[in-house]
């Protein structure tokens, strides 16, 4: 045993090229992410028009609350609408998202069956407003969108919610992708600290490898019980695509890109996350630290999707 | 680019590190301010009173003063001397101050005053003397003082031993007729030691005379006293001119060397001099901070004791919110613990100063509990987030009524110090402690809580202790060094602890 030893497990996962939070934040978040562009992804609202001018595939919106006489009008304005999500524009970590999946005797039902008022819809709206949700508390705006009607393919290995591809993109490169899948335990969201399931995905042919749910490994989905290795996730090409697309639409070096699979639409990109998690290196059981470097390496990034696909599956082959 | 922007960092703080430390080094070694923080000392104020009459005309008054003195460190020395011109000489051992005015006429009263702290042994410039020319003794001694110096000679080693047995025979109190002999004349305390002077001339050994103050708290009228010191070669020894104990006696300072007389009068009559000597207790650090003055006005005009008092005990916790900076920067960032609030740990430790760390867990928890239980109930009223937020604060407020109101009536004092809690404070974490529990569960909750507390304890224990207190207020440019350090740290891309534990399933893995 040497003296320091006790440095060992830090020595193992510099190894393995884990990104810590320090070197993300330091190395990755502040050197290839200019605050300015921050606005960009932090306003959902922004972000959605953005990508719907370029033509990237978003739910459809349909309304925006932005004050408080407008919950008022609430029932009005959701008539037509029987599915739909309530999020706020400014929230962080799938924070105060409200899924309501059709209606009953008046009431909005959420995913997990429960009934809600229209009175209970406009209390949760209300909160968004006055920033309950928001970074630093500032008012927000709530969005109601369409409901993205998943893709049966990942049918029984999800609880209710609505399952999304996270892809690490970097400098237009995607570098990483998980499958995150909702559980009983995270009421329906995606989100990996909330209780969700994080998948990895080879990014070469798009089938899942291995899980992560609170940071242990596993198999198979807790709730269903149907092995979550080896899935194929459909359009895979289309996805990456989406995803390394994103990089242009905000100017951000180094982000998160959120995409769901609707059965009738396709991939849809959710929302773009500047300071994306860590554990989708769980999920991967790799570290992120060599990809990224390798990507540092290349001098001149392809204008070209395609190009940059290809250039993302020669570096996953790598490391 | 980013070893650049890292060298920058380096190069800055670096800057910064040597600066600070070049200032401290300075101040701890020339300027003699403690690194150890030093409750009281002792202040003397030695007062020197010369009162005469003075005859009409011009008059003149010489009083000898000291020079340096040994063992002690002089703060502050003044004249009171009203219409008196005054002019200060140097001679090789002592000072020489000189009064004078044109006209005067009757009391005249002059004083002299200083201020003296204990401090370290000062090289004071000592000459050494040349070997005295052999005297020529009256008829009448010179055979008792030539028998003496024999008998004393074949019974002592050196110097030392032999005026230690020289001035005990002379002290004798059954003394044989040589000595009574010698002892003729010699009956002021000042002529036996000039007397003792002359005999250990005869043997060839240099001596002189000195006049020593004792300090005495408390004293008035205080004479000088004269006592002998025998040169050895080296240096000078000191013997008590009627026991013969070597050394001076405790707490004397030695006023001024030789035998000339302390006071002279041209111009007057009468003249004397009573010497008033009191001792207070002073705060170490302000003292050293005025002797520091003395030796580096500059440097020492930026010192925070130069503040009232008042801003002094602000400051005096304000520049301890660095140091609790410090230690959340490196919990959170090197260790990765969760808090409630960036700063909001630093808040807490800082109410804890007012309730003791004990105290101050118990009450912040109970505070918390009892915030966060209406809380809970004011979800299901379903208010506004602001009128929310401002209605736990009312409570939090309400709350701590309570609590002084209840401790106060069963007699527990400490209570009613909740009252310094920063509410808003609490009321921020009591809202954000709810939200956590909701969306995450309360097991979340708890554990950021405990984080919290953990972290405010630390940074409790670290601002209030007293070494470092005294560091930062007597040497508040080490608050660059803070400066550097949080941004060394600010460029530490390490893996946190936490992430070991985060990661661990891939560490075993791999």
């Amino acid at each position: 045993m040497a003296w320091n030893s006790f440095l060992q497990p830090s020595r193992n996962l510099r190894k393995l090229g884990l990104l810590g939070m320090n070197q993300r934040n330091g190395d990755y978040v502040l050197r290839y992410n200019p605050r300015k562009f921050y606005p960009l992804v932090d306003d959902k609202l922004r972000t959605k028009k953005l990508a719907q001018s370029v033509g990237i595939a978003v739910p459809e919106l349909y309304a925006v609350i932005e004050a408080e006489y407008q919950i008022a009008k609430l029932p009005a304005l959701l008539e037509a609408y029987d599915d739909f999500v309530v999020k706020p524009a400014h929230g962080s970590g799938g924070e105060g998202i409200l899924i309501i999946k059709g209606r009953r005797n008046g009431c909005f039902r959420k995913l997990n069956g429960t009934l809600l008022s229209c009175a209970e819809v406009g209390y949760h709206i209300s909160n968004i407003l006055s920033g309950m949700y928001s970074l630093g508390g500032q008012p927000d705006v709530a969005l109601i969108e369409y409901r993205v009607d998943f893709d049966p393919v990942f049918d029984q290995v999800s609880y209710q919610g609505v399952p999304d591809i996270r892809t690490i993109v970097f400098r237009g490169i995607p570098v990483m992708s998980m499958l995150r899948l909702p559980t009983r335990q995270s009421d329906g969201k995606a989100n990996l600290h909330q209780g969700a399931i994080g998948v990895g995905i080879d990014l070469v042919n798009g089938l899942t490898t291995c899980g992560v749910w609170h940071e242990d490994l596993i198999e198979a989905h807790p709730d269903s019980g149907y092995s979550i290795n080896g899935l194929a996730i459909p359009g895979w090409e289309n996805i990456m695509q989406l995803s390394a697309g994103c990089r242009e639409l905000v100017s951000l070096g180094y982000i998160g890109v959120d995409i769901v699979l609707d059965s009738r639409l396709g991939p849809l990109m959710l929302e773009i996350n500047a300071r994306p998690g860590l554990s989708i290196q769980l999920a991967n059981k790799k570290g992120l630290l060599p990809r990224l470097q390798a990507v540092e390496k290349i001098k001149t990034i392809p204008a070209s999707l395609v190009e940059r696909v290809v250039l993302a599956k020669q570096i996953y082959r790598q490391c | 680019m980013i070893n650049l922007k890292n060298l920058h960092v380096k190069l800055l703080a670096l800057i910064l590190i040597v600066l600070s430390a070049t200032i401290t080094f300075y101040k701890v070694t020339e300027l003699k301010l403690p690194l150890m923080p030093v409750e009281e000392a002792d202040l003397w104020t030695v007062e020197a009173k010369v009162t005469y009459k003075a005859s009409p005309g011009p008059s003149k008054v010489t009083l000898l003063l000291p020079k340096q003195v040994p063992g002690f460190i002089l703060l502050d020395e003044n004249f009171v001397s009203g219409r008196y011109g005054l002019t200060l000489e140097d001679n090789d051992l002592n000072r020489i101050g000189q009064w004078a005015v044109r006209r005067s006429k009757g009391e005249q009263t002059l004083y002299y005053r200083m201020q003296l702290i204990p401090g370290e042994k000062e090289k004071f410039k000592d000459k050494t003397p040349t070997y005295p020319q052999p005297v020529e003794y009256p008829e009448i001694m010179r055979t008792a003082v030539t028998v003496l110096l024999e008998e004393v000679r074949s019974k002592s080693a050196d110097i030392k031993t032999f005026a230690h047995e020289l001035l005990i025979r002379l002290n004798e109190p059954n003394a044989d007729d040589n000595i009574k002999l010698l002892r003729t004349e010699a009956t002021t305390p000042r002529a036996w030691v000039q007397r003792e002077i002359s005999i250990l001339q005869g043997a060839n050994i240099p001596s002189r005379q000195v006049n020593l103050l004792v300090l005495t708290d408390g004293a008035r009228h205080s004479k000088l006293v004269p006592w002998l010191q025998v040169h050895n070669g080296q240096r000078w020894l000191a013997f008590n001119p009627k026991t013969a104990e070597s050394g001076f006696p405790a707490n004397a300072i030695i006023w001024y060397y030789g035998d000339a007389p302390l006071l002279s009068v041209i111009g007057g009559k009468s003249e004397k001099v009573d010497f008033s000597v009191y001792k207070q207790s002073q705060g170490m650090a302000a003292l050293t901070q005025q002797r520091a003055g003395k030796i580096n006005p500059k440097i020492m005009g930026f010192s925070l004791f130069n503040l009232p008092v008042q801003t002094q005990n602000v400051y005096r916790i304000l520049v301890m919110v660095p140091l609790g900076a410090l230690l959340i920067v490196v919990l959170r960032n090197i260790v990765g613990l969760k808090t409630f609030g960036t700063f909001m740990p630093i808040l807490i430790g800082m109410a804890f100063r007012e309730t003791e760390l004990l105290w101050g867990l118990f009450l912040f928890s109970v505070l918390i509990a009892l915030g966060l239980m209406i809380r809970f109930y004011l979800e299901y009223l379903r208010l506004l987030l602001v009128p929310r937020l401002a209605a736990v604060l009312i409570i939090v407020i309400i709350l701590m009524t309570l609590l002084s109101l209840l401790t106060h009536k069963l007699g527990i004092d400490r209570g009613l110090s909740i009252a310094l809690f920063p509410m808003v404070i609490i009321a921020m974490t009591i809202e954000r402690m709810s939200l956590v529990w909701e969306e995450h569960g309360p097991s979340e909750a708890l554990q950021q809580c405990a984080g919290s507390l953990l972290v405010a304890s630390f940074s409790f224990l670290i601002m209030t202790n007293a070494l470092l207190e005294h560091l930062m207020f007597v040497f508040p440019e080490l608050l660059f060094m803070l400066l550097a350090c949080t941004m060394l740290l600010g460029r530490y891309t390490g893996y946190r602890l936490s992430e070991l534990w985060r990661f661990r399933s891939v560490i075993l893995k791999g």
